[in-house]
């Protein structure tokens, strides 16, 4: 599992991302957040894992995770499809735009995310989301739950095949329905 | 308008009073014009005469920025790293820095418009003179350039008249890129403003251009009917020997069609057009074809379609002759702007450089007069087709699935591929004989060539992929409306009233480039959509060519399904990169025709007028360029909102609203000077839309606007909820900001609307007459 950019010409960065080698790692840092954020984007129904698209694995997630999740383009209609609600949908530039403002309370109005979680934006829309979040929210932490390697987050996933990328999601979700 | 230098010298003179020796006066322009409306408070104004104006928009609509690079290395202090708030050896902090890359870009793509209208000014001026009338809609039109007449105070009556516009924009621009020197401009927002002001300049530039050549070369003139021509590969003879002109500037096109038509070789040969080249020689000449946008130049070239290609400036893929090359076809470089290597022939006699390029003993030529490249191609392009004999580079089906073969599944194409297409699965099955995922692949590729330049096996990816689509390419035969130019006047007296008060529920301007996420349909998709739905559908450039692509179920494509005028449901083409001027003079016709506000040099209030009450919006679904950043930020600079695919993130800046802060939506009252919060309409100034649903559903809100009346405000939000269903699933969870009274809820949607209402405190507000200028205000309170 390569730490590399996925897109190979995204390597204009001073500050990189530390690769998540294992998800237990990425749930523990999830944990000890106090109010993480997951925004889903468009590549949810796009991109499929074991004959299942992401999106099933992200509400898999969600339900046992709590973390409330936003929903970018047109996936809040997806989700509730698949009966799951989602805590918000705007598009991605208006969450993120909300992210770098420091006076933001969040969307119960209780206060600043501390941690946000992306998944399934298009690479290239993820990637400038980030490192806008790097450079206008520094004490903010970002971490990718692609299988994509992303420079600009906090953390990211080593670029892993799909097959390690359902496990991975697996072994974290089972790990906040209280599995080993 | 006239004007002129005037120098008066006098060696030595008596008079009453005295003598006088060596009196030397210079003036430097005596102005004679017959436009008789007062001038207004800012005739060509400088980088800060509408500075106030661009904060007013800047505090609403905020930057968001992504920066692409967390390095600055334009001066050899750097590189400095500028992560996180930290600054560079001159003090730039990130926020700058993106914000005058964001400007640097306006600049570029502002001074390629305004040098392409200079070339085209200087040519025809040359041909014709400088006293040849201008005439863009004969009596339909009375103003004809109301982005010039807006913004310098001109009103421009000659070719020559068009040189003193010119002189304006290309010092505006030189002064903006002057601020992109290191050691200049310290602030994120006066930086944000000069882009808006070099985007104001860019709309001046290309307005010069485009009524220029309708002037003076024939095109249509604003006319609704202008002729439906050939589109699409499939379109193109391909018995008959083919000049491929590529680019921009339509000179050399000219000079093409001239001399076939002077030598009876216009029945013999076809001239096709890729990118805006091809929309401006088919206003030029409805026989000429159009290929498709910029992405086809490869598959055109590779298929070996092209007999000779003929290169103009903007957008051109930089080694194209390479390419050519490889399929025998010369190569005529025909502007100062690229001359790719080529020895200057433009001095030579045509017999000679006919002879070099017939028998390859050059491969290209660069030849800068118009003319003499119609003479030399129409030459050339007979004599070498028959030894070309579509000569093409494209494998066999056969050889596809051996060439496939080769492939290690090592994805570097994937990860070179700016769409991320799943390239190394289509090999996979092509090397087992399926090629189905490469044909599929064909539909969307952008054919930027990226992955075959990654792949460590030297495949030729995009051949194959364009050999697998051989056969849908072969039937690409659409329909295009020809530029039409400019909105007339009649036209804007018609949609005036119903617009301004919201009866049609928007304008939508798609234009632009085609580096689409999903392929073209998407462009067709959106602009029959909104056309279905009755509102004014305006096209340009590859935009106004992808949307012909595709056709309906009764066979038929965009242009013969819906009119051609400014009218609801109409789909119009204005024409090329250059006539997106006419769009953003659309808008200020209706301030100034309609609403009949002062036009000349009186910026502010226009923008101002467009900006509360024009439901106009614009879409660069596959904005790829500094240009389409440059006649973005015109838009923006009136108030206009614009939204980008998702590929325009990489501009690196959105301006956006917060409508979760009321306290940015206040406006004044004209009538009374009281602060009315109108939520927000319209609520950004540029996005991203990440998907087309998303896109249609952004679309119908953003065309709502603070002065729509009732019924207009509820045909809007009947629209937006109706998308938002449909292609989100859901019903918008903002509704409640746009509802004034409840007499703006659409009638069938009373129910739904209630409980939204309900569900968050709404309060009733009223419609003002929008201004964001205090001195609009017609009695200010006590």
């Amino acid at each position: 599992m390569s730490c590399e950019p996925w897109q190979c010409a995204e390597i204009a960065s001073t500050k990189k991302a530390n690769a998540i080698q294992k998800p237990e790692i990425a749930v523990a840092m999830i944990k000890k957040a106090q109010r993480p954020l997951l925004i889903v984007g468009s590549n949810a129904t796009e991109r499929y894992m074991e004959g299942k698209p992401l999106i099933d694995y992200m509400i898999d997630f969600a339900n046992a995770s709590k973390v409330p999740v936003v929903a970018t383009a047109h996936m809040v209609g997806e989700f509730l499809k698949r009966g799951y609600q989602p805590a918000s949908f705007m598009g991605a530039m208006d969450i993120g735009q909300r992210i770098v403002d420091p006076t933001w309370q969040g969307l119960d109005g209780k206060g600043h995310p501390d941690l946000i979680l992306l998944v399934g934006l298009p690479y290239y829309v993820e990637s400038l989301m980030l490192s806008g979040f790097k450079h206008f929210a520094p004490d903010l932490k970002t971490m990718t739950l692609d299988n994509l390697f992303h420079v600009h987050a906090s953390w990211s996933f080593p670029n892993a095949t799909l097959e390690e990328w359902a496990a991975n999601l697996k072994v974290m979700t089972s790990k906040f329905n209280g599995g080993n | 308008m006239t004007s002129k230098n005037v120098r008066l010298k006098i060696d030595e003179m008596k008079t009453p009073t005295g003598l006088i020796k060596n009196l030397e006066v210079s003036i430097g322009k005596v102005v004679n014009d017959n436009w008789t409306e007062p001038m207004g408070p800012t005739p060509m104004p400088s980088m800060t005469a509408l500075r106030d104006w661009d904060m007013k928009l800047l505090n609403k609509y905020k930057p968001f920025y992504m920066p692409d690079c967390d390095l600055c290395c334009l001066c050899t202090f750097g590189k400095c790293d500028l992560t996180a708030g930290k600054r560079g050896a001159c003090g730039l902090d990130i926020a700058t820095q993106s914000s005058r890359i964001v400007m640097l870009a306006c600049a570029i793509g502002a001074a390629c418009h305004t040098a392409h209208s200079r070339h085209l000014l200087h040519s025809l001026i040359e041909k014709y003179g400088r006293r040849y009338p201008l005439n863009v809609g004969g009596l339909n039109i009375k103003v004809e350039a109301p982005v010039t007449r807006l913004v310098t105070g001109i009103k421009p009556e000659t070719l020559g008249d068009l040189d003193d516009v010119l002189t304006y924009t290309e010092e505006q621009i030189t002064q903006v890129l002057a601020v992109g020197h290191t050691g200049q401009e310290g602030s994120n927002l006066d930086f944000e403003s000069k882009a808006l002001h070099v985007g104001m300049v860019d709309h001046v530039g290309m307005e010069v251009g485009d009524i220029a050549q309708i002037s003076a070369l024939g095109y249509p003139k604003a006319d609704p009917e202008a002729p439906l021509v050939k589109l699409g590969i499939g379109s193109v003879d391909r018995t008959k020997p083919v000049i491929m002109c590529i680019g921009h500037n339509v000179m050399p096109s000219v000079g093409i069609i001239d001399y076939a038509k002077e030598t009876k070789a216009d029945d013999k040969i076809e001239v096709v057009g890729l990118c805006c080249t091809a929309l401006d020689t088919t206003r030029y000449y409805s026989r000429a074809k159009i290929v498709g946008p910029i992405s086809w130049e490869l598959r055109f070239v590779r298929a070996g379609l092209a007999d000779l290609v003929v290169l103009d400036e903007q957008c051109i893929r930089t080694d194209i002759y390479e390419e050519a090359a490889k399929v025998g076809a010369p190569v005529i470089a025909a502007s100062e702007k690229n001359c790719m290597g080529f020895k200057n022939r433009t001095n030579d006699p045509a017999d000679e450089i006919v002879a070099d390029l017939v028998s390859g003993k050059v491969a290209g030529v660069l030849i800068l007069d118009p003319e003499k490249v119609g003479e030399v191609a129409v030459r050339v392009v007979q004599k070498v087709a028959p030894i070309r004999k579509r000569k093409t580079v494209l494998p066999s089906l056969e050889e596809v699935t051996q060439i496939a073969k080769a492939c290690t599944q090592c994805s570097k194409c994937q990860r070179n591929c700016p769409q991320d297409y799943a390239i190394p699965a289509a090999m996979k099955a092509a090397a087992q004989g399926d090629l189905s995922l490469l044909t599929d692949l064909y539909e969307t590729c952008i054919g930027c060539g990226r992955c075959e330049e990654a792949c460590p096996q030297k495949i030729m990816i995009h051949s194959l992929i364009v050999k697998a689509g051989e056969k849908a390419m072969c039937e690409e035969n659409n329909l295009c409306r020809s530029g039409r130019g400019a909105v007339s006047d009649v036209e804007i007296r018609n949609v005036g009233s119903p617009i301004v008060l919201g009866e049609i529920p928007g304008i939508v301007a798609i234009v632009g480039c085609s580096n689409y996420p999903k392929g073209g349909k998407d462009v067709y998709d959106i602009a029959r959509e909104f056309a279905l739905r009755r509102y004014i559908v305006v096209l340009s450039g590859c935009s106004a060519m992808s949307a012909g692509s595709y056709r309906n179920a009764d066979g038929q494509t965009l242009y013969e399904e819906f009119p051609g005028g400014f009218e609801a449901g109409g789909v119009m083409n204005v024409g090329s990169c250059v006539a997106n001027s006419h769009i953003a003079g659309a808008a200020i016709k209706v301030a100034n025709i309609f609403a009949k506000r002062p036009l000349r040099g009186n910026y502010e209030e226009i923008a101002d007028y467009i900006h509360n009450r024009l439901g106009a919006v614009g879409l660069a679904w596959g904005a790829y360029s500094q240009k389409a950043a440059a006649i973005g930020a015109g838009f923006w600079r009136l108030g206009v909102p614009v939204i980008v695919g998702p590929h325009g993130v990489k501009y690196r800046r959105m301006l956006m609203g917060r409508e979760d802060k009321p306290e940015d939506w206040e406006v004044l009252d004209a009538r009374t000077g009281d602060k009315v919060n109108v939520g927000p309409a319209p609520e950004h100034l540029f996005n991203v839309a990440e998907t087309k649903e998303e896109c249609m559903v952004a679309i119908a809100k953003l065309c709502i606007r603070p002065n729509d009346t009732w019924k207009g405000r509820s045909i809007k939000l009947s629209h937006y909820v109706d998308l938002s269903k449909r292609y989100l699933g859901v019903m918008p969870n903002d509704l409640h900001l746009f509802v004034r009274t409840k007499a703006d809820i659409p009638m069938t949607m009373k129910d739904e609307f209630e409980k939204v209402l309900a569900a968050n405190d709404w309060k009733e507000t009223i419609i003002p007459d929008p201004t964001l200028l205090p001195r609009m205000v017609r009695k200010m309170k006590e």
